[in-house]
């Protein structure tokens, strides 16, 4: 039952061939045994859960219960949940109990999920490879010694490992997809504004987008579908329809305009990945894409200007832990300065400091214009490359990460190099695209991640070429062998 | 020497809106509520929490703006300005910066002189005010109240164009009657709803550059107001006078010690790193929505003034008086009304002793102890001649101790005017009789006694004669 997906079990669930009980267990005890390798989960809710299932297991009885009842799933632990232990990867918050939902949780829970857990991640999301987290990093499925990607590594690890079948996820310059392709799951960021923000701990406010982690496509969709929508708690969400996704999964390619990315082919690109790929497009051709070479001559700058727009967003984000009113407070605060500093500099690791210094360095008097200002410029540059490329393809194809998954501690010591590896995701934030990673092969017995980048809004579309793709292939049923 | 400098001074007024609820939550913003009982999660700056803009805030603005004859920006932006401090939450304020929702407009203000100033306004942007931090009764910490948090201000910034304290405070009282005339603001200024900023300079009279600046903080009095400038140009003064320079800084007003100090330097002052909030969207007002807001303005103070003197053929100074504020402006419309006329000597009353009385009890014209109805009824009483305009002052007296009616004040104090001849004759010959010096000295030419007869006459009547037909009758007995 645990390789069963989000689709088959609502199906086995509605037709009652399992309760959701049964499910649930099977499932957490799954999650308790593996914990210790993959550490994948910060809070592991079962009593919550088993209440849960058995109120879904009651909805079921008395039919017409929404598709997602009874379904087992895990928040990232960066989405507030009511009563739930909400620690955003961060000793800040390693004690902070949230008293409110946030709306993907809200919406999840009256779609009927069911909440098996918090996954870990990179502290307040910074990181690319889970090993920032302050409750430890999260080991790949594929080898444990290795990253499972970030920020997202744990959801991207417990899909991975059959620990659920679908996980939410956040995404501020590849933490859904990169985790995604690094551990062989599939992931989707959608638009900027898609899903709402509310209750989901700000990093870089401008950034940042819920998501999900599944095995295929199909439960993607069904998991956003969900999700998404207009919120008026959260200013930046966009009022506009939510199609079925999950109808438009089955429409041919043919005709599909495909755009291969040329600066993500260039340099750096491991030359095992590039071959996985070319495979993977001629799959896209035979079923009747055309495939073109497309050019985004500013998207190289696409690091540099996250790096400052993200880090002087959070330095101003994560301003209100203070020591005051929630979080870590440091012992016998001499008086406000020291309660300040103490408590923040105990609470934050070495990322999130590095970044709120880098951040407020970026917005101080006399160095705004030449950093922030033109970063913003920058950006709005990138967003217009992609605007042209968009009137020609549909999609735009390319490299998720430029190598598979890298060992731990790697690239701890130079966050530069770190920094590098969000090369070929960081665009689609920028430009507040959506965009997915699914898996397209393997190099070295490691996953090799697709990506898949649309206009705004084009979720449809890229589900739909994601699930055309995985009809023809099967990387992405493949399972780590301690986890099958 | 004082002579030889001129003071120049910009006011940034902080007004608090009059929404419901807060700018960005939607917590109510009700006064003096026990501390914390108005703060949501928004307003406590909650992980994962975001602001969503109150629109009442917005229209509001937009009515300030169109009132003082500004620029409505069709696209304005919030930005955060960041700092720490306890009563902070998020550890910034979400305010304007670049592009504010008011830019340009002015304020007329009418000197002592009578003349008129025009004073320019830069700007007037919206943004969030801060909590409060207690000590009161909290020995050794520091209690956080956040009911204020996320009220909604307006702050309207002047051009440094007033020259002097009582300028400063003239304009001070203009925007204010503004504000409470649109009801955008309640302008209670011990609640803190109306409070400035004072920035003071002083340079040698006729130069162009400005002097270096005192930002004087949270004058929350008119009266503070002109003492707080008068004391810092004093200092500034004797400071330059002494071979001193003026250092940038942030200033207290200390009531108390009627004095300013110094609370921080410009080296000091905080980089608050303002950039836009990704947070909110742009605001973005269409014509459509303005021109809206345009139609459906109240009458304006000026406008007011200006209809009170062709009207009623008031002066300047009466139509002034009458229109510094709207409430005042209806009661005296409400009892020219009631009289049907008589718009002078209800202005006399209006602005004259009913405006003392309100005055002495520390009242609004709204808590008035008369209603304009009841004022108008007295005042037919004087146009009729059933009392003098004397006696009226002792009955309007009565009727605001007592709050009772003129016309039962009248009758149950036998106040009314002896019209007939009888006994207005009678009491002149007692009082002939009673002073023959006088009398004598009188028809021997003094005309000047004249006097001294009608007040013996009407003293002995208790006031109530008829003054015309005293006048009449004594000429014709003291003439012989």
């Amino acid at each position: 039952m645990h390789s069963a997906t989000v689709a088959q079990l609502s199906l086995g669930l509605q037709q009652g061939r399992y309760s959701a009980t049964e499910l649930a267990r099977g499932l957490l005890e799954r999650i308790a045994r593996a914990q210790p390798a993959l550490n994948a989960f910060i809070s592991i809710e079962a009593d919550s859960a088993m209440a849960a299932a058995a109120a879904a297991d009651a909805r079921l009885a008395q039919g017409g219960a929404p598709a997602l009842t009874g379904v087992p799933i895990a928040h990232k632990d960066i989405f507030c949940a009511s009563g739930s232990r909400t620690t955003c990867g961060s000793r800040m918050l390693a004690n902070f109990v949230s008293p409110y939902d946030a709306t993907v949780v809200e919406r999840l829970r009256a779609a009927g999920a069911v909440v098996l857990g918090k996954t870990n991640m990179d502290e307040f999301a910074m990181g690319s490879s889970n090993e920032t987290s302050y409750f430890g990093p999260v080991r790949n499925p594929w080898d444990p010694g290795r990253v499972p990607g970030g920020s997202s590594g744990g959801s991207a690890a417990a899909v991975a490992a059959r620990l659920v079948p679908a996980a939410t996820a956040t995404d501020t310059g590849g933490s859904i997809r990169q985790p995604a392709a690094l551990c062989g799951v599939t992931g989707i960021k959608p638009t900027y504004g898609r899903v709402s923000r509310y209750g989901m701990i700000a990093f870089a406010s401008s950034l940042d987008q819920a998501g999900v982690i599944a095995r295929t496509a199909e439960d993607a969709a069904l998991l956003l579908g969900a999700m998404a929508g207009f919120d008026e708690r959260d200013s930046t969400s966009v009022d506009r329809a939510v199609p079925d996704y999950r109808a438009g999964l089955e429409r041919p390619l043919a005709g599909l305009r495909v755009g291969l990315l040329k600066e993500f082919f260039e340099h750096g690109l491991d030359p095992a990945i590039d071959a996985a790929l070319r495979v993977a497009l001629e799959v896209l051709r035979g079923q009747g894409a055309t495939l073109q070479e497309v050019s985004l001559p500013n998207l190289p700058l696409s690091v540099p200007t996250y790096y400052v727009v993200a880090p002087a967003e959070c330095s101003s984000n994560l301003a209100r832990f203070d020591g005051v009113r929630f979080g870590h407070r440091c012992e016998q605060p001499r008086d406000l300065r020291d309660l300040y500093e103490r408590s923040r500099g105990e609470g934050f690791g070495a990322e999130v400091k590095r970044r709120i210094m880098t951040g407020t360095y970026v917005l101080s008097a006399g160095y705004y214009d030449a950093y922030y200002l033109k970063a913003q410029r920058v950006r709005q540059l990138i967003a217009e490359d992609f605007n042209r490329a968009f009137a020609e393809v549909d999609v735009l194809i390319g490299p998720t990460t430029p190598t598979v998954a890298f060992g731990l501690g790697d690239k701890t010591s130079d966050p530069v190099t770190m920094y590098l590896n969000d090369i070929y995701t960081i665009g689609a934030n920028l430009a507040g695209l959506p965009a997915m990673s699914i898996p397209c092969g393997f190099v070295g017995g490691l996953p090799v991640g697709l990506q898949i980048i649309g206009a705004h809004f084009a979720e449809q579309r890229l589900l739909n070429v994601a699930h055309r793709y995985q009809l023809e292939t099967d990387w992405h049923l493949r399972a780590p062998e301690a986890y099958r | 020497m004082a002579a030889a400098w001129e003071t120049v001074i910009g006011l940034e007024i902080h007004a608090q809106l009059a929404t419901r609820t807060k700018i960005f939550s939607s917590s109510a913003t009700a006064y003096g509520a026990p501390p914390n009982a108005q703060a949501n999660l928004v307003d406590l700056g909650y992980p994962g929490v975001l602001p969503v803009l109150n629109g009442a805030a917005v229209r509001m603005a937009v009515m300030f703006g169109l009132a003082i004859g500004a620029r409505i920006a069709p696209r304005s932006v919030f930005a955060r300005k960041n700092y720490f401090y306890p009563d902070l939450p998020k550890g910034y304020q979400i305010s304007q910066y670049e592009l504010p929702i008011v830019a340009g407009g002015h304020v007329d203000i009418v000197l002592e002189d009578g003349s008129t100033r025009r004073i320019a306004v830069t700007r007037a942007h919206l943004e969030e005010d801060a909590g409060k931090s207690l000590h009161e009764g909290l020995p050794g910490i520091t209690g956080i109240d956040l009911n204020r948090a996320g009220t909604p201000l307006i702050e309207i910034v002047s051009e440094p164009q007033l020259r002097s304290a009582r300028e400063a405070v003239a304009y001070m009282k203009k925007v204010h009657t503004l504000v409470r005339y649109l009801r955008i603001c309640d302008g209670n200024m011990q609640e803190g709803s109306f409070r400035c900023d004072a920035n003071v300079s002083i340079r040698p009279a006729g130069a162009q550059e400005f002097g270096t600046r005192a930002e004087i903080k949270n004058i929350n009095s008119f009266r503070f107001v002109e003492k707080a400038i008068n004391f810092e140009v004093a200092r500034q003064i004797e400071l330059l006078e002494s071979g001193g320079r003026v250092v940038q800084e942030t200033r207290l007003y200390d009531p108390d010690k009627a004095e300013t100090r110094s609370m921080r330097s410009k080296e000091e002052a905080n980089d608050y790193r303002y950039f836009p909030d990704p947070d909110l969207l742009p605001v973005v007002l269409d014509d459509a929505f303005i021109s809206g807001v345009a139609a459906q303005l109240p009458e304006l103070p000026d406008q007011k003034a200006q209809r009170f003197s062709t009207q009623y053929q008031l002066s300047g100074y009466d139509a002034q008086v009458l229109t510094a504020s709207a409430e005042l402006a209806d009661y005296y419309e409400a009892v020219v009304r009631e009289l049907g006329g008589s718009a002078k000597l209800a202005a006399n009353w209006v602005g004259g002793d009913l405006a003392a009385f309100l005055n002495r009890d520390g009242l609004e014209i709204t808590a008035s102890r008369v209603s304009a109805a009841s004022l108008a009824a007295l005042l037919r009483r004087i146009g009729d001649d059933t009392i003098s305009g004397k006696i009226a002052k002792d009955v309007f007296e009565a009727m605001w101790d007592q709050r009772q009616e003129a016309d039962e004040i009248i009758a149950a104090r036998g106040l009314r005017q002896i019209t007939d001849d009888g006994p207005i004759e009678q009491a002149i010959e007692a009082v002939m009789a009673a002073n023959p010096k006088q009398l004598a000295d009188y028809r021997g030419g003094k005309d000047k006694l004249f006097g001294f007869f009608v007040g013996q006459v009407m003293k002995a009547m208790q006031g109530k004669a008829n003054p015309g037909r005293l006048n009449e009758l004594l000429k014709r007995k003291l003439g012989g």
